[in-house]
């Protein structure tokens, strides 16, 4: 048997309205992504990458065209499928980091395992155990508006890591950072990706992160123009 | 998942802790006046219940009525002992009968005098009232039978004459008849319909007959069925009796009435249990009031937390899990303003009922069904936040601020 992509869109078109006020975000886009690989999506404001990753992330559903996640057809899915497969199988991390104001890091990490059938002895555990692959074991009583922009978004890639996801999807998550503190993430990113084999696809507009990644995706007007390994 | 949810709506209450306990105000409003209204309502059924059930156990009250001529009405004739004899014999499951007369008189005791009725009896009085002597004695056979000037008197009249002296072996006058004081009866209070109980002064019927009254009419015969025995029956009984005695055709009404006191308790307690359903339901429309607070502040929660229920999305959480979320925290947030309700109300209607002399009564299971009451209009209210929540797009919602 042919191992299928971890990630496959075929043909997926994504468009928001209808009638003349229909904006065509993605047209026809064809992406696999293997397991294991680290991905950077790249392109202008309004290029569709955003809208690409959401589908990825099935936070959304294509308009047409097919999606299969490790084979299996996603497109058709109801909204509390989609929730039970980012649940099982993805991580997010965002631009805005995300995390619940007032509760601690260690109680934001948690998060993902409370919907999940899991005692509260272990989930603490666990979440320890991720803050303190994320070297953030110090600051788990703190609350997000304590910790510095590097630090919440440590939190962030604790949290989407504390399930253990086959992939974690991350929307610019250097955007709000400085240079240094996003150097430092990209690595965490790398480490993670090389250590412990997390699928990663990544937005972002800048060339010294997308380096980070295996392969930059180049998109425009919601459709791929250019695929090439990083430099 | 709902111990989780559970924990999630105290944290979420407790963060916001003076708009919950305004939010939820509506509602310890609410529940504090049902439970009031409960109380008081059944404070004062117990009482009214008490007072008609203080004129004596199974008292039914025989009086001359109207008797209906050709166009006009006049007072139908009293009764005789006969009639008293007659019912006693004839009707089956009767305890005691007591056949009586009264009259207003002025009671005289050395300076002090005082108006007050006073009734000829004879000793089942004291029976069918259920009315003990406490100090002193009731008559004995051989003064009811000589009509010797003999009399017991009421709390209030005692009190009015003798204030705190004995009234024992004293001679007072009753109208224009002069007699000894060989007794007096224990307090009852005031009845139902508000008159003072204890203001009368009670001579053996012959005496009454012979000084005050007249012609050995009987006014009033009191009759007391026996425990076990329907008092509907016995009045019915009377009825029939009496009508025989008083040689009433087919078609004429009574000229007499008997009242079954037990009914008439009955009827009062059902109105007054009329009138509490009604203010408890009052009550309850404040309850509903206090809902739509409830969703409103849910509404705002929901929208201020559009950015938590978007990570709770996105990291996997299901429509439903987002609405128990809420869902709960609404009725927590109602269940604890129904719990606070239900302590206002018990504090309230404690000093109420002894403001207003009413026994304070707990109505446990009233007191339930408010507080979960409550907490089901928390539900029913949290209903429509909890769905906008929970049909949040995460995408959309991740993006708000």
């Amino acid at each position: 048997m042919t191992a299928s992509p971890l990630l496959a869109l075929a043909g997926v078109v994504k468009i928001y309205g209808s009638g003349r006020a229909a904006v065509r975000a993605l047209d026809g886009i064809d992406l696999a992504v293997e397991a294991g690989e680290f991905v950077a999506m790249m392109g202008p404001s309004g290029s569709g990458k955003s809208t690409c990753m959401n589908i990825l992330g099935c936070l959304d559903a294509p308009t047409a065209g097919s999606y299969r996640f490790r084979g299996i057809e996603v497109a058709g899915l109801s909204r509390d499928q989609r929730a039970l497969l980012r649940r099982h199988y993805l991580g997010f991390v965002f631009q805005g980091f995300n995390l619940l104001p007032r509760t601690s890091a260690l109680e934001n990490v948690e998060l993902p395992l409370v919907y999940r059938d899991i005692s509260a002895r272990i989930r603490r555990a666990r979440a320890a155990e991720t803050l303190e692959m994320v070297g953030l074991t110090p600051w788990a009583r703190h609350a997000p508006n304590e910790l510095s922009g590097g630090q919440q978004q440590r939190v962030a890639i604790a949290r989407a890591m504390v399930s253990n996801p086959a992939v974690l999807l991350a929307d610019e998550p250097t955007g709000n950072l400085d240079s240094a503190r996003s150097l430092e993430i990209m690595e965490l990113l790398a480490t993670l990706n090389r250590q412990r084999g997390v699928t990663i696809v990544m937005v972002t507009h800048e060339p010294e992160m997308a380096a980070f990644s295996h392969r930059v995706v180049r998109f425009l007007d919601g459709r791929i123009c250019k695929e090439e390994a990083a430099a | 998942m709902t111990g989780n949810a559970l924990r999630l709506a105290l944290v979420a209450i407790r963060r916001n802790a003076l708009r919950s306990a305004l939010t939820a105000l509506g509602i310890v409003i609410g529940v504090a006046a049902v439970i009031t209204m409960v109380n008081l309502g059944r404070g004062a059924t117990r009482q009214v219940t008490e007072q008609i059930g203080s004129l004596g156990s199974n008292l039914l009250m025989l009086q001359p009525g109207q008797r209906q001529g050709f166009g006009v009405s006049s007072a139908a004739p009293p009764f005789e002992l006969a009639d008293a004899a007659a019912i006693a014999r004839d009707v089956g499951g009767v305890a005691a009968v007591a056949p009586s007369v009264a009259g207003r008189v002025v009671v005289v005791y050395g300076n002090e005098n005082w108006t007050t009725t006073a009734h000829g009896v004879d000793d089942a009085y004291f029976r069918v009232r259920d009315w003990p002597v406490v100090v002193g004695r009731s008559f004995n056979p051989a003064e009811l039978r000589a009509g010797k000037p003999v009399c017991v008197l009421g709390a209030t009249l005692k009190s009015e004459l003798f204030g705190r002296l004995s009234a024992l072996n004293e001679r007072i006058r009753v109208g224009s008849l002069s007699c000894v004081v060989v007794g007096v009866l224990e307090q009852k209070g005031q009845s139902a319909m508000g008159s003072d109980q204890d203001d009368l002064v009670l001579l053996p019927l012959r005496a009454f007959w012979r000084r005050l009254g007249s012609n050995r009419q009987v006014s009033l015969i009191q009759v007391s069925a026996r425990d076990e025995v329907s008092t509907t029956k016995v009045s019915r009984d009377i009825e029939r009796v009496m009508r025989e005695r008083r040689h009433l055709s087919r078609g004429e009404e009574n000229d007499f009435r008997v009242l079954d006191m037990k009914e008439i308790a009955e009827t009062v307690a059902g109105t007054t249990r009329v009138l509490t359903r009604l203010l408890g339901a009052v009550a309850a429309v404040s309850m509903v009031v206090g809902g739509i607070g409830i969703m409103n502040i849910m509404l705002v929660a929901v929208t201020e937390r559009t950015r938590e229920i978007g990570i709770r999305l996105a990291v996997g959480a299901l429509e439903r899990d987002v609405l128990l979320q809420f869902l709960v925290e609404a009725a927590v947030l109602a269940g604890f303003g129904g719990v606070l309700g239900l302590m206002l109300g018990v504090l309230a209607s404690l000093l109420v009922s002894s403001g207003l002399g009413v026994p304070f009564v707990f109505d446990g299971p009233v007191a339930a069904l408010a507080v979960a009451f409550a907490t089901l209009v928390g539900l029913v209210f949290g209903y429509v936040p909890a769905r906008r929540a929970a049909r949040l797009d995460p995408i959309d919602a991740l993006r708000y601020d």
